[in-house]
């Protein structure tokens, strides 16, 4: 028979198996995520005339391609405008609706809760037909205007989740206080409701931009004939062959989808640093 | 005589989700709408219908096993793909809700960061891997292991482990939300009775975390079975989707009854699935995995 205190001392080796072991799955997994990213950035220096390995040596020739490739440069501009129209609007319209959601008892508030994250829910591919269908059905053409409204529809369901987190925390009495010194509605909204939100705000808005900037089967039904987005461009691109410009393109692509919202974090970071150091006695409790 | 208007009155919150409400309507419950009546329109060549209402759509598609089959490779890919996700995504949750690492916002980060990435060149970037002149074909054929590149793109694998790159994130961070949910006393109450590591994790640890665990399997295989750009670009004609049928059959055929029947088709199969989910653990487990 075992002793106990060796059984206690196998089970704890056991134990520590069982961290390792999910250790290393967890390794394999960010491996498994940033492995393909890397490979691409890697190749889109690559000197060679073909999109793979083996590399033949270091050469930023794609990029200077990629800069006089007219029709990806559109593209870019195109998904560049299409963004920040949508970010403007999905958060400005987001945020109401959670400030709705959150402070008001009205009927059918569940049901529209449920309806507001339905966007998310359902495949891209089946707003993409519902939405020409419909547009066929009363006999309008696809406008970039439908575009732009349908992004921010796919846009919603995030930039509301996100604000209605942050808006639950703060509470009611601050715009009631301010209400009850003759405040107005918007301007209570505006001057305390608003500026406790701004993290919510920023983060909405951002994940806005990339959700339209990354926006691939919806835009390829939605798109009004000849305009290309950047992921409908690559992905005729392509139709041909994986090419070193292709995998230049994805990494500038990588640049400014990564690059801007953590840019967003340290900015917002800063602020609150800044801020903090300029109210030193406020926020001391 | 009008009503007064209260501190919360309901007509000001109508009036603030009017937008939003607005946008809904015409642009997903309307289409929906439109697009099931569109199913009973007569198909007369490409790009024309007319308005004669006819069960054909329905009848071509409920008779030919063509589509069935269609439907049956969607579900199984997308029901693969979700347990893949299950199974390889709680490890990493499990890892940065334990870890005592002082720098645990890394790992979460890390997770978030594929979201900005966009998901077309996430999925392309699979071919610098697995391709002919992908990392793997090139180092063994360097290393001398094959004389000829694998075929391990354009087939059914390659499918998968492009939803599974995509999905992985949404998965480790329903599990993980969950998992912070967990009252941190109840494992060490646990301990204290005398469970092993082992016991603690299948008896409290586990159970608390499936709720997560259910969305993140709803959301993966909702969002797989959906799924139009991956098997376009990894996999072969044979290994299309669902998604890619429609597409095909919208854009290519111009055969817009029966492109919106198979829309119909797919929103009622997964809804369904969406259905019998929330019948059992309601809509909020999702509703914090979306908001991370």
């Amino acid at each position: 028979m075992m002793g106990v205190g060796r059984m206690k001392a196998r089970r704890k080796e056991e134990g520590r198996w069982a961290w390792r072991l999910t250790g290393f799955v967890t390794l394999c997994v960010y491996i498994f995520m940033f492995a393909p990213i890397a490979a691409t950035v890697i190749l889109s220096f690559n000197a060679s005339m073909f999109g793979g390995f083996p590399m033949t040596g270091f050469s930023l020739q794609w990029y200077a391609k990629l800069m006089g490739n007219e029709q990806v440069l559109t593209a870019f501009r195109t998904s560049l405008w299409i963004a920040l129209v949508t970010a403007a609007a999905t958060t400005a319209i987001g945020v109401v609706t959670a400030f709705a959601l959150v402070r008001f008892e009205f009927r059918g508030k569940q049901a529209l809760s449920t309806l507001v994250i339905l966007p998310a829910l359902v495949p891209e591919t089946i707003l993409g037909v519902g939405l020409l269908v419909l547009i066929k059905a009363v006999d309008q053409p696809r406008t970039m205007l439908l575009l732009v409204l349908g992004h921010i529809m796919l846009a919603v369901p995030y930039v509301v989740l996100i604000a209605q987190a942050r808006m639950v925390g703060i509470r009611r009495v601050y715009e009631e206080a301010a209400l009850s010194l003759g405040a107005s509605r918007f301007s209570s909204f505006r001057e305390i409701t608003l500026p406790l939100l701004i993290p919510a705000v920023v983060g909405g808005a951002l994940l806005a931009f990339t959700i339209s900037f990354d926006n691939t089967s919806a835009s390829l039904f939605w798109r009004p004939a000849g305009v290309e987005t950047m992921p409908t461009q690559i992905l005729s691109m392509l139709k041909i062959s994986i090419s070193p410009e292709i995998n230049a393109l994805g990494t500038v692509m990588i640049l400014v989808t990564v690059g801007i919202p953590l840019l967003g974090g340290l900015i917002l970071q800063s602020l609150t640093r800044l801020k903090r150091r300029g109210q030193p006695k406020e926020e001391a409790r | 005589m009008e009503r007064r208007w209260t501190l919360y009155d309901p007509r000001l919150a109508w009036m603030l989700v009017a937008p939003v409400l607005l946008l809904l309507i015409f642009f997903l419950v309307l289409p929906i709408a439109v697009m099931a009546a569109y199913t009973f329109f007569t198909f007369v060549t490409a790009g024309v219908e007319t308005s004669a209402l006819t069960t054909a759509n329905w009848h071509e598609f409920l008779t030919d096993s063509y589509y069935h089959g269609f439907l049956l490779k969607t579900l199984r890919v997308g029901a693969m793909t979700a347990l893949l996700c299950g199974v390889l995504g709680y490890f990493p949750a499990y890892f940065i809700w334990a870890t005592t690492f002082k720098h645990k916002w890394l790992l979460l980060l890390l997770l978030i960061v594929p979201f900005w990435i966009s998901f077309t060149i996430r999925t392309f970037s699979w071919i610098n891997i697995l391709g002919e002149q992908g990392v793997i074909n090139v180092a063994l054929l360097k290393l001398g292991i094959i004389n000829e590149p694998l075929p391990m793109l354009y087939n059914e694998g390659a499918v998968i482990l492009g939803l599974l790159h995509f999905l992985l994130p949404y998965m480790i961070l329903n599990v993980y939300v969950s998992l912070e949910g967990i009252d941190r006393t109840l494992i060490s109450a646990a301990r204290s009775m005398g469970c092993t590591s082992a016991q603690a994790f299948r008896e409290v640890t586990l159970p608390l975390s499936l709720p997560g665990l259910a969305a993140g399997l709803l959301l993966c295989f909702v969002l797989a079975a959906g799924s139009y750009v991956t098997p376009q670009l990894l996999g072969s004609g044979r290994d299309a989707l669902f998604g890619n049928l429609i597409y095909d059959t919208i854009m290519g055929e111009l055969n817009w009854p029966m492109g919106a029947t198979l829309s119909i088709v797919l929103f009622v199969v997964l809804g369904f699935f969406a259905a019998i989910y929330t019948r059992y653990m309601g809509m909020s487990q999702i509703v914090k995995g979306l908001a991370g």
